[in-house]
């Protein structure tokens, strides 16, 4: 029988590299999904070994072909400090947790190894397996820091590997060493930090009570009962009940902990790293945050990064957007044709294909933003702009992390959102998600330029600028506004769990890989088409049968008595009265006529209902709805000036003027500026929150805000 | 000399060595990071409109802080 795969963790300080060495080792055998029970992404691959013959005869040691690789959050030490990092030690706490690791990977950065090793003892002091990886040997050559793997190895106790994440060097010895890790029980021969040694009578009743026999695990029972999974709430009571008997004190206890690890470790790591001369870290990272971190400069620059990413999501994503939209279009257009005709014929093309065309055409600017984020996030200079924009930022109850996110919403709030994994303060990253899609979206040009064209005139403003142009600036800057002042709300109301705090180390400058620039931007843009896509393409089909069908035989009979009164139009334009008086008779259209009076005090009728339920999937199918229901042609023309003109010659029934006035335009654009009208930002929310509450306080929130201030604009002007 | 000095209180580019914590929890969280008692730090750069500020500590790796988190450290 095949035993089930060994698990290997790898664990290491933020900065160290440890997602660069988990690509190195797994490449793209790699999943993307969540801890049980967790909010917190977790990302598994497979490492391969070479496995020769006479390895797999010894019984103890690794000598599977196949590890599992299991990524840890980042952490300092192993008292969390964020619920990302809580998972990190709930695993490595719990021998019965599915994760629990049968060795662990320490990453460390050897240009402050020190404070790396910390962490590692505390591993080691768990009694887990353990290797040592030692990292960014480059930096420490630039800081003249030579590391001594081979003392090290044999202070420590432990395999140490010198690797280079980066390009790769070392990694095979580091497979090799992890492949012959011993598989010994989790007895320490010697604690680094034995917490026995100053409070002995607690640690043996802890042992004792839980029939632990590892000091340092009983020290995490009493110091992290309350946040472990595996502990019921008797047992955390009875825990609390042990702490006051005995009168520990936790802080204290950690306090002494940290210091005397590192008083420990500091004879070993002078005697394994020699310095020679003055360690500082690289000149250039010194140079580039002299301008980068500038209050005037380090603006400058971050504008001019933002106008490529704008460049990139708005400009060179169309070319390979269109390509996705027209090959769509054709293989919709031959399925039609090739297929016989019918009902399946027309849920596979309109519904079903015309979803995931709906997906895929996100993936260009997906893969262009997550690549730029990456990219920024790889060179060191993330860290710097959250820098500079944390104090604008915690104005408004968000996090200098924030920023990212809000930026990358004017493309696309779905990528966005993604993003939003950087921020670690889990209150601050929901804030930044509830506000994110009050960014305009690129989603909502199309709308905005439609409905501008037809009410502001196309006149210059004091000579230069354009008077749509600003109008649409405005529109943009609304967006903006909404965000911030909601942000600034859902702080007063929703309570904050966690303090916030802007510790963060600031990595030195490093040259990209593209190489796992290339991972990153596949691996976001698959776990998009897979985990949101599937929610989209449902949906789309329900919005389909909703337009197509109607109750009884109703359909059949808009279609004959449209077809009577149009006996002598040309085909053409019955058809396409045909489609419209079916459209008005659809569930659909139902629903825009029940809706009717809701929306009427914004100064809409029931065709504008049918857009507005319609362009829920996604905003931009407003402009086809529109022009389906005054049915120009037979299907959605892209022709903005007929629709225009069409919407022009609509006449209100009721006044017999125009059914737009600059009233309702008006009212329609505060609508668009604000509400939640994406499926696709609904469907990721829901997965980067796991659940369907925040979704629902979001759309609700929109909504009403939409609602309010469309009726406000339409109750000022008309 | 009145009573004590902070990281917050240095100007840009003065050292300083580390003394002690005034602030419990917030401490825990700065040793873990490797500001010890003992350690230089140096007032390295300061943000846009003052806060955040990033110092450098044991003269090798830099950490960006709060204002109100840097009061925390004590120097001497």
């Amino acid at each position: 029988m095949k035993p089930a795969p060994r698990k290997i963790a790898l664990i290491g300080n933020p900065n160290s590299g440890k997602s660069t060495l988990f690509n190195q080792l797994t490449g793209l055998r790699q999943k993307t999904g969540n801890f049980p029970g967790v909010t917190v992404e977790k990302k598994t691959g497979t490492l391969r070994f070479s496995v020769s013959a006479d390895d797999s005869a010894s019984g103890d040691t690794l000598t599977l072909a196949e590890a599992t690789l299991i990524d840890l959050p980042g952490i300092y030490s192993i008292y969390p400090k964020s619920r990302d990092e809580q998972v990190a030690v709930d695993i490595l706490a719990n021998p019965q947790h599915s994760d629990h690791p049968d060795a662990v990977v320490v990453v460390a950065d050897a240009s402050n190894l020190q404070r790396n090793l910390l962490l590692f003892t505390q591993i080691a002091d768990l009694g887990l397996p353990t290797v040592l990886a030692l990292n960014m040997l480059d930096v420490a050559d630039s800081m003249k820091l030579k590391v001594n793997a081979v003392q090290l190895a044999m202070q420590l106790q432990v395999p140490v590997v010198k690797i280079n994440a980066r390009t790769g060097e070392g990694i095979d010895r580091l497979r090799e060493a992890i492949q012959s890790v011993k598989m010994t029980d989790s007895l320490v021969s010697a604690y680094f930090l034995d917490p026995a040694e100053k409070q002995l009578d607690i640690i043996q009743a802890v042992k004792k009570e839980y029939q632990l026999d590892n000091n340092y695990l009983a020290l995490q029972y009493i110091c992290q009962h309350d946040s472990f999974t595996f502990l019921n709430q008797g047992q955390r009571e009875q825990l609390d009940g042990l702490i006051a008997k005995h009168n520990f004190d936790k802080t204290d206890f950690l306090a002494y902990e940290t210091i005397t690890r590192y008083e420990r470790l500091r004879p070993l790591v002078q005697k394994a790293v020699t310095t020679q001369g003055d360690s500082e870290q690289p000149a250039w990272t010194r140079r580039l945050d002299r301008v980068l971190l500038h209050p005037f400069w380090g603006y400058v620059a971050f504008l001019f990064v933002l106008l490529i990413i704008f460049q990139a999501v708005f400009a060179w994503a169309e070319y390979p957007m269109d390509w996705i939209d027209q090959a769509t279009a054709n293989a919709i257009q031959w399925t039609k044709y090739a297929l016989p005709q019918g009902v399946l014929n027309d849920m596979l093309t309109d519904g079903l294909m015309a979803g995931i065309g709906g997906v895929i055409i996100f993936i260009p600017q997906i893969a262009f933003l997550f690549g730029l984020v990456g990219l920024l996030e790889e060179s060191g200079y993330m860290a710097r702009v959250m820098v500079i924009m944390d104090k604008l930022m915690r104005k408004f109850g968000l996090n200098g992390r924030s920023v990212v996110p809000l930026i990358s919403g004017v493309a696309c709030a779905v990528p966005a959102i993604m993003t939003t994994r950087s921020i670690n303060n889990p209150y601050e990253r929901l804030l930044t998600i509830l506000v994110t899609p009050l960014m305009s979206c690129s989603a909502r040009l199309p709308i905005y330029t439609i409905l501008i064209a037809l009410v502001v005139p196309d006149e210059a403003v004091l000579g230069i600028l354009n008077l749509q142009g600003l109008v649409l600036l405005g529109l943009y800057l609304l967006g903006l506004i909404g965000a911030l002042g909601s942000a600034w709300l859902f702080s007063i109301f929703v309570p904050r769990r966690e303090p916030s705090y802007f510790i963060l180390e600031m990595p030195t400058y490093k040259w990209p890989r593209w190489s796992h620039l290339g991972i990153t931007m596949y691996d976001s843009v698959k776990s998009f088409v897979l985990e949101a896509g599937k929610i989209i393409v449902a949906i789309s089909i329900i919005l389909w049968v909703l337009a197509s069908y109607g109750p009884g035989d109703s359909m059949e009979r808009a279609e004959e008595q449209t077809l009577q009164e149009m006996a002598n139009a040309a085909p053409q334009v019955r058809e396409a009265a045909v489609a419209s008086a079916q459209l008005e008779t659809s569930y659909a259209g139902r629903f825009g006529k029940f809706i009717e009076p809701a929306i009427a005090p914004l100064g809409y009728d029931w065709k504008i209902g049918i857009a507005l339920i319609t362009s829920f999937a996604a905003r931009e199918v407003f402009v086809g709805t529109m022009s389906t229901i005054y049915s120009i042609g037979g299907e959605a023309s892209e022709d903005a000036v007929t629709i225009r003109e069409r919407l022009q010659k609509e006449r209100n029934p009721q006044t017999g003027g125009p059914m737009y006035t600059p009233a309702v335009s008006f009212s329609l654009l505060m609508f668009y500026v604000f509400a939640m009208m994406c499926m696709s930002t609904l469907a990721i929310v829901y997965r980067e929150t796991h659940g369907w509450k925040w979704p629902m306080v979001q759309l609700v929130y929109t909504m009403v805000l939409a609602y309010v201030s469309a009726w406000a604009t339409f109750q000022l002007l008309s | 000399m009145l009573l004590t000095r902070n990281v917050a209180d240095l100007k840009k580019g003065e050292s300083a060595v580390i003394k002690s914590f005034n602030d419990r929890d917030m401490s825990l969280k700065l040793l873990e990071m490797g500001c010890l008692p003992g350690c230089e730090v140096r007032l390295d750069a300061v943000a846009p409109f003052g806060d955040p500020i990033c110092v450098r500590v044991g003269g090798c790796y830099c950490l960006s802080l709060r204002r109100n988190e840097a009061a925390s450290i004590v120097v001497e």
